[in-house]
C-alpha cells in the first residue's frame, strides 16, 4: 500500500462512516464494517484501484454491515435497512464527520477511550497501531474501543456536540508525542486540519496554530542521544519556518475574529518564541501578557507557573520569584521552576538543591534526566 | 492516561489485616485467591485498563560486573531478604484515583477463611514520555 493510499484511505473513513450511520446502521457495527472495508482496500487497491474510492468504501462497508446484521439475530432489522438502502442523496460530507468527532469525544467517555476510538473511527487507524502508540497490549486496546463504542451507542448521531470536547481530545493526542510506527502529533495534527474544514470556530483554527508551532520545533526538541533541549538552547536555525508561518497565518486570521480561548492564546505564545531569532530576542513582555489573558481563560496551574518563569525573564529573577511565592508548592514542576530562577539570581546552592528535588518529582525520564545533569552542572562548578 | 505498577510484596510491606502465612491456609483457599487474581486481571482486560501481570519466584541472586573479559560475580541465591517482591501487575488508567481504587480491589483477595487479606500494595507510577507542549 503507497503512503498516499493510506492517507487517501484514512482521509474517506470518516464520511464514509458517517454515511452508514445515517443509512441507519447503529455506529458500533458501521465502524466495525468500516475497520473491514479499510482492511479490503488496503488489499485490493494496489493491484485494482477503483475510480471511486470513496463509492468502493461505502458499497464494500454497507456490504460488510449487511453480513455482520445478517449473521445476528438483526433479520428484521437489516430487513427494513435493505427497503431504506437507496436513501443517500446528497452527502453533507463535512456535517457527518464533525459529527463523529462529537460522537467519538462525547462526554460520557474517559479521556482514555475518547482518544482510542477518536483514533479509530474518525483517524482510520487499526487497534494494532492504536496499542502501539500508547504500549498496552491489543487485545486490551479493542476492549477499550469496543467498550466506548457501547458507552456511545445510545447517543444520537445527529445531535450536535461540543467543540472544547473534541479539542480536549486532539491536544492530548498531540501531546501524546510519539512513540511506536504511529506519530501521534502529525496524527492529531491531521484530524485536527480535517475538523477545521468542517467547521468554521477560532478555537479550532487555534488548536491547529498551535500544534503547527510546536511541531516546527520539533527536530530541535532532543538531542542525537534523545536528551531534551530546553527551548533557550534548540538550534533555532532547525525550525521548520515553513510550518511555523502556517501556524501564524492561521492564528491571526484566527485572532482577528476577536473571539479569544485558551488554545489562541497558547499558540499565541509559541508564535512569540518562533519569532524570536535567538533567545535573547524573545518579546517576555508580551509572553507576560499572555499569560495573563490565559489565566483568565484557564485555572491551570501550569500556566501560573510558567508565567512565573516568563515575569522572570521580563523583570528579572527576583520578580520572577515573586510571582512564584503566590503559588502553591505542592504544583507539579514547581521545584523546577524555582531551581531555575534561584540560579539566575545567582544562588546557585539552593539552585542545585532544588534541581536535584526536582528530578525526584518528575513525571518523565527526558525531564528527570535533564534536571538531573542541571544539579550535577551546579554541584560540579561549585566544587572546583 | 498513565500507567502505574502494583507491586505485591511477599515482605517488606507493612503487615497486612488478615496476616496468616500462605502455607497455613486451605488448599481451597489459596484456589480461590488465585481465582481472584486471575478474575482480576481478566475484569482489567475487558475494561481496557490492562497492560501486563507476572508473578517472580521468591529466589533471586545478586549479580554485577567484575571487569574486563571476567565473568560477573554473582551472590546468592537469597530467598531471605528483608524485601522481597511476590509479583506485579501493570494498569494503564485514566487517574491516580483510579489506579488507587484499582490496588484497593486487588488487595481484598481472599487469604486465610475467605477473608480479604487487606495486604499493601505499593502503587509506581511509570516515567511517561515528556510532553510535547511545555510552555
Amino acid at each position: 500500500m503507497t503512503q498516499l493510499n493510506e492517507a487517501l484511505l484514512r482521509s474517506l473513513t470518516p464520511s464514509v462512516l458517517g454515511i452508514l450511520v445515517r443509512r441507519g446502521a447503529d455506529f458500533a457495527a458501521a465502524e466495525d464494517a468500516v475497520q473491514d472495508a479499510l482492511v479490503e482496500a488496503v488489499r485490493v487497491w494496489p493491484a485494482d484501484q477503483p475510480r471511486d474510492p470513496k463509492g468502493w468504501l461505502v458499497t464494500v462497508a454497507w456490504r460488510r454491515f449487511l453480513d455482520a446484521t445478517r449473521s445476528d439475530t438483526a433479520r428484521r432489522r437489516r430487513e427494513d435497512l435493505l427497503d431504506q438502502e437507496p436513501a443517500a442523496g446528497p452527502t453533507p460530507s463535512a456535517d457527518d464527520t464533525l459529527r463523529l468527532y462529537f460522537l467519538c469525544a462525547h462526554p460520557s467517555l474517559t479521556a482514555s477511550s475518547a482518544v482510542a476510538l477518536t483514533l479509530r473511527a474518525v483517524g482510520g487507524l487499526t487497534t494494532r497501531q492504536i496499542a502501539q502508540a500508547y504500549l498496552v497490549p491489543e487485545a486490551t486496546m479493542a476492549q477499550r474501543i469496543s467498550r466506548a463504542k457501547r458507552t456511545v451507542s445510545g447517543v444520537r448521531f445527529d445531535q450536535p456536540g461540543d467543540v472544547a470536547t473534541v479539542l480536549r481530545v486532539l491536544y492530548l493526542v498531540f501531546n501524546e508525542g510519539y512513540s511506536g510506527d504511529v506519530d501521534l502529533a502529525a496524527e492529531a495534527i491531521r484530524l485536527t486540519r480535517q475538523l477545521a474544514a468542517a467547521i468554521d470556530h477560532p478555537e479550532v483554527a487555534g488548536l491547529l496554530a498551535l500544534m503547527l508551532l510546536h511541531h516546527a520545533r520539533r527536530a530541535a526538541r532532543t538531542a542525537p542521544d534523545g536528551s531534551l533541549v530546553p527551548l533557550a538552547e534548540q538550534d533555532r536555525g532547525r525550525w521548520d519556518t515553513k510550518v511555523i508561518a502556517e501556524g501564524v497565518e492561521i492564528l491571526q486570521s484566527a485572532l482577528s475574529r476577536d473571539r479569544l480561548g485558551q488554545f489562541q492564546a497558547q499558540a499565541a505564545i509559541a508564535a512569540l518564541h518562533a519569532d524570536a531569532l535567538t533567545a535573547e530576542e524573545t518579546d517576555w513582555v508580551q509572553i507576560v501578557e499572555w499569560y495573563d489573558e490565559l489565566a483568565g481563560l484557564t485555572d491551570s496551574p501550569v500556566v501560573r507557573l510558567n508565567r512565573a518563569v516568563a515575569v522572570g525573564e521580563a523583570d528579572g529573577p527576583r520578580a520572577g520569584l515573586a510571582a512564584l511565592a503566590a503559588l502553591d508548592d505542592s504544583l507539579p514542576r514547581y521545584a523546577a521552576v524555582a531551581a531555575y530562577l534561584h540560579e539566575r539570581d545567582g544562588d546557585l546552592a539552593t539552585a542545585a538543591r532544588l534541581y536535584a528535588e526536582a528530578a525526584r518529582q518528575a513525571p518523565n525520564l527526558a525531564e528527570r534526566d535533564h534536571l538531573t545533569r542541571q544539579a550535577a552542572r551546579l554541584n560540579s562548578g561549585r566544587s572546583h | 492516561m498513565a500507567k502505574y505498577l502494583l507491586l505485591k510484596h511477599y515482605r517488606g510491606a507493612p503487615a497486612p489485616v488478615n496476616d496468616v502465612c500462605m502455607d497455613q491456609w486451605t488448599p481451597e483457599e489459596i484456589s480461590a485467591h488465585m481465582q481472584y487474581m486471575h478474575d482480576f486481571a481478566a475484569r482489567l482486560e475487558k475494561t481496557g485498563e490492562f497492560v501486563d501481570g507476572q508473578a517472580l519466584a521468591p529466589e533471586g541472586a545478586w549479580v554485577r560486573y567484575d571487569g574486563e573479559g571476567r565473568p560477573p560475580v554473582t551472590d546468592g541465591p537469597f530467598a531471605e531478604t528483608k524485601d522481597l517482591i511476590a509479583g506485579w501487575m501493570v494498569i494503564d488508567v485514566d487517574t491516580y484515583e483510579r489506579a488507587v481504587e484499582l490496588a484497593g480491589e486487588l488487595s481484598a483477595a481472599p487469604g486465610a477463611g475467605g477473608k480479604p487479606i487487606h495486604e499493601w500494595l505499593e502503587v509506581r507510577p511509570f516515567l511517561a514520555a515528556p510532553p510535547t507542549i511545555t510552555e
